[in-house]
């Protein structure tokens, strides 16, 4: 397969089949703790986004010079790198442009210590993509959480105004819902079996 | 309060009243991720526990030496440790589960039982309370890890711990130990516990009712 196609092929994967809340159950808190409207899960996708791409920047620069000479630091060096990092570039743009630190910046803390992120930098590690590859795959990967939280919030403010039994009303019945949406994302399986 | 009394009631409470899955709903993604089998669901509970009476233990001993300010970095740092610790273990012990649960193990640092109970309990209590509360919860997560890897592996795949249960005949509900079988299944017990409790609820308020 060619270089591009690879890297579309990283891209979807990370985005539709192997979507990381609804296939790895990774990010639920978020998934489940702000998915109550639609427009702040959107707003919470697009940061989800933005620190995905500088997590796997981060791990990318770690891999390449520190992790060969300390394999055993290398969970601490991503938790401390990661967090300090999205914490600097929160300041930075807090100062460049307001209005976007208005819209993403609740966010930032609450995302940095999310497993989506590690899970990021230590699957972009295990399966030794390179810079490149790991940006397309930390975009796609932001892109399929975006995609989890905001079908999930339209779902669950459908689900409130239905009537549903007083029992199953809150955490159960989100659990159902994610699970018929994790269903339906199954069915993206078959995309790429032919070219794989 | 004296101490053995406090620290087993601390004990308990994270068996079943305060458990860590079923009541509080916390960890999510490894009690989601790696319940496909009993198998898995074990090595992630002892790993959990491992590393959950580890920090308590450290952070209760430190917890007059750690600056407010830092206090988190420094728990994070605490359990990454006890992470890597485990993580090596587990590679060296038993590597096929290993494998098989691939970056789960790791991803115990972001558990949040773990911080949550070194900033709400270890941080504030003396060594022996602290290892109950620990030693509690890590069960209590234990427990529900357990129930909810043998049903999945049970419906799904007809088996306990590899040992096919039904014979040959039994056709089986693969959709549970796949992903979407994780959410369904811990709703449906979510779901049977609130009706329970429902039901629980009514009857003492009957008997309240016939006592007034």
């Amino acid at each position: 397969m060619s270089e591009t196609g690879q890297l579309f092929w990283i891209l979807m994967s990370a985005m539709v089949i192997n979507n990381f809340t609804l296939s790895y159950f990774l990010g639920l808190c978020p998934f489940f703790g702000v998915s109550g409207r639609v427009d702040t899960a959107f707003r919470l996708g697009l940061a989800n986004i933005f620190v995905m791409v500088i997590t796997s920047l981060c791990a990318s620069v770690l891999n390449i010079f520190i992790l060969p000479h300390a394999p055993y630091l290398r969970l601490i060096s991503f938790i401390v790198v990661i967090a300090s990092t999205v914490q600097f570039v929160e300041m930075v743009i807090r100062k460049l442009s307001p209005a976007l630190f208005r819209a993403l910046g609740i966010f930032l803390p609450l995302i940095t210590t999310n497993c989506a992120i590690l899970a990021l930098a230590l699957f972009q590690t295990n399966r030794g993509y390179g810079v490149v590859e790991g940006v397309v795959f930390a975009v796609g990967a932001g892109a399929g959480l975006l995609l989890a939280l905001v079908l999930m919030a339209g779902l669950r403010v459908e689900a409130d105004l239905s009537d549903i039994p007083k029992t199953a009303k809150g955490t159960a019945m989100n659990l159902l819902i994610a699970g018929i949406l994790s269903l339906a994302f199954m069915g993206f399986a078959g995309l790429f079996s032919g070219s794989a | 309060m004296q101490e053995p009394g406090q620290a087993y009631a601390e004990f308990v409470k994270g068996l079943w009243k305060e458990n860590p899955v079923f009541v509080a709903v916390l960890g999510m993604c490894p009690t989601l991720a790696v319940t496909n089998s009993a198998v898995n669901a074990l090595a992630m509970s002892a790993a959990t526990f491992f590393v959950l009476v580890g920090s308590s233990f450290l952070i209760s001993l430190l917890r007059n030496v750690i600056p407010r300010q830092v206090r988190i970095s420094s728990y994070i740092i605490v359990i990454a440790t006890f992470v890597t610790v485990a993580d090596f273990t587990l590679e060296a012990l038993a590597p096929d589960v290993h494998r098989e649960l691939g970056a789960f193990i790791a991803l115990i640092v972001v558990n949040c039982i773990i911080l949550g109970r070194q900033e709400a309990f270890a941080s504030k209590n003396r060594l022996l309370p602290s290892l109950a509360d620990a030693a509690g919860m890590g069960l209590g997560f234990g427990l529900a890890l357990f129930a909810l890897g043998s049903l999945r592996e049970i419906l799904g795949n007809g088996s306990f711990f590899g040992i096919s249960l039904f014979g040959p005949h039994f056709e089986p509900w693969v959709i549970m130990i796949l992903p979407p079988g994780g959410f369904l299944m811990l709703g449906a017990l979510l779901l049977v516990f609130g009706v329970v409790k429902q039901k629980r609820l009514e009857a003492s308020r009957e008997r309240e009712r016939k006592a007034a």
